[in-house]
């Protein structure tokens, strides 16, 4: 468990749908219609054509762990990682509400989203 | 066009300082260009080009040719983090080879440390009696605010240590790699750094003290880690024709190679760092193998920093990293391939967080011959020298020297 404070994402105009989707509960990812292929950090801009064709979809929230680390001690301690979507990309996030011993790569996990500081929701992921 | 003998470096001069309490940052880049200087036999009139990156104040190149009064005619502040001098190392060669220039000096130079005492000081007093307990600042720069990148990162706490950390832990699941053999870098490091009198951890550690070390973030322990350091380090490249004129062992350029790594929009793959792309291209420029380098300086940020530059650069198969570090692999005079042999930042500096300078400085006392006669490679002929600027999980840029003395 971790009692770490969760800095306020900054929030840009090309993101902003994305934060909004948050507080509902919704990840969004951003699908490209001219190449077809979803990216993240959510852009105008497709990464992978440079298409400016680009359009928000929901996704299921589930995935599985890449790789992961937990750093500080006790209550300070918190969980960065990597977690695979079922769409198949790729975001850095937290693993959250379980022990750090009992995360593992490869583990399934489903998104949680938690208050920050005076800001948007942010996307965690926990055990499923 | 090859860069292969397009220069020398032909001067080269690390700052002994770890903390500079007293000295200012471009003091620090001035100090370390004076010394590269006298080493190379040159004055500053010599300098037509200057190279630094983003550790200098200021406009940079503008702010230190003006402490030190060059009259320039070919500045590049390409910033990449800590691997930027090996890159200004290509970029010199080059601007030298296209007549942009003849002798560029390059510099890096800071004072974290110092920075990080004067800050907990000033917050101490701040605090007064019976205020708050003091916290370190966890960094001294603000990020971005226009990086959108950290935007989806920064709520989840990025920090240097477990941007490295996590790529340890996927190289541990998908190759067995262990603590154990990770540690074995540092030993080695401590190894060399117990011959330089600069070195800020100059003790022999062993296996069992790395892996009992603090955790710092899991599984990197704190021996793991690099030291912070003040101060920096500065080098000289020249046209072939003036690095003849000079008393000095000639230092060829042979071959370079640089790259980024970034997300890539979602398709993270841990499992390589951008060496592996920086690096082909150096020995192929250079026309030689792994198998005939003789001493590498390979960034050591953290201990899974070198493991992932010596798969990269092809000296051992991916995967293979951990057996080819362990038992005293990389120590000199025992292991197959000597590294860092003044002890790099896992034991004697990190100067401005950033490691790139004194990874070609070692090279270049190796090729000279100057190296601390308990760790000179014998008749050292070809050197590498390799950095990765950035973090390594989330997006840095690699750069890749090959040095050859005549």
């Amino acid at each position: 468990m971790s009692d770490r404070k969760i800095p306020a994402p900054r929030v840009l105009s090309e993101s902003l749908a994305y934060w909004q989707a948050a507080d509902e509960g919704r990840l969004l990812l951003k699908k490209c219609r001219a190449c077809g292929e979803l990216h993240h950090y959510p852009r105008d801009i497709c990464p992978h054509c440079l298409s400016d064709d680009t359009v928000w979809v929901d996704a299921a929230g589930t995935g599985s762990v890449y790789s992961f680390s937990t750093m500080g001690q006790g209550e300070a301690a918190y969980t960065l990682a990597f977690v695979t979507l079922d769409e198949g990309v790729t975001l850095m996030t937290n693993l959250v509400d379980a022990e750090a011993h009992a995360f593992a790569i490869g583990q399934r996990v489903t998104v949680v989203f938690k208050p920050s500081e005076g800001g948007h929701a942010v996307a965690m992921f926990t055990p499923l | 066009m090859s860069l292969n003998g397009a220069a020398y470096i032909v001067g080269a001069y690390e700052h002994p300082t770890r903390k500079a309490d007293a000295l200012s940052v471009l003091r620090l880049h001035a100090d370390v260009a004076k010394g590269a200087l006298a080493d190379a036999g040159l004055t500053k009139d010599h300098i037509d080009g200057y190279f630094c990156a983003g550790d200098a104040p200021g406009l940079g190149t503008t702010t230190v040719a003006e402490y030190l009064g060059l009259k320039l005619r070919h500045v590049d502040s390409t910033e990449c983090g800590g691997s930027a001098p090996i890159l200004h190392v290509a970029h010199a060669a080059a601007a030298i080879a296209a007549g942009r220039c003849n002798v560029a000096l390059i510099t890096l130079a800071g004072r974290p440390r110092a920075a990080m005492a004067e800050a907990l000081a000033k917050a101490a007093a701040d605090a007064g009696a019976g205020g708050k307990p003091v916290k370190a600042p966890l960094a001294l720069r603000p990020p971005d605010p226009d990086a959108a990148e950290l935007t989806f990162e920064l709520p989840y706490g990025p920090a240097t240590q477990n941007l490295y950390a996590i790529v340890a832990r996927r190289h541990m699941h998908e190759f067995g790699t262990t603590s154990e053999q990770l540690a074995w870098i540092k030993v080695a490091a401590s190894h060399h750094a117990q011959h330089n009198p600069h070195a800020m951890l100059r003790d022999v550690v062993t296996v069992a003290d790395v892996m009992n070390s603090p955790l710092v973030s899991d599984p990197l322990h704190r021996l793991d880690c690099c030291v912070m350091s003040d101060g920096g380090g500065a080098l000289i490249v020249a046209r072939p024709e003036i690095a003849r004129q000079l008393k000095r062992p000639l230092v060829k350029v042979r071959g370079t190679g640089e790259a980024p790594k970034h997300a890539m929009g979602g398709r993270i793959d841990l499992s390589f760092s951008a060496a592996a792309w920086s690096g082909p291209r150096a020995f192929a420029e250079a026309g030689v193998a792994p198998a005939d380098i003789q001493y590498a300086s390979l960034y050591d940020s953290f201990t899974i920093t070198v493991l992932m530059q010596l798969e990269d650069l092809g000296f051992c198969k991916k995967g293979e990293g951990g057996r080819f570090v362990a038992d005293g692999g990389l120590i000199s005079g025992v292991g197959r391939l000597p590294f860092n042999t003044d002890g790099g930042g896992l034991c004697s500096n990190h100067p401005a967080n950033r490691g790139g300078v004194t990874k070609v400085i070692e090279a270049v006392r190796q090729l000279r011959g100057e190296a601390h006669p308990a760790v000179q490679v014998r008749d050292c002929r070809l050197a590498l020298a390799s950095g990765i600027g950035g973090a390594l999980a989330s997006r840095h840029t690699a750069g890749t020297l090959i040095l050859e003395r005549l």
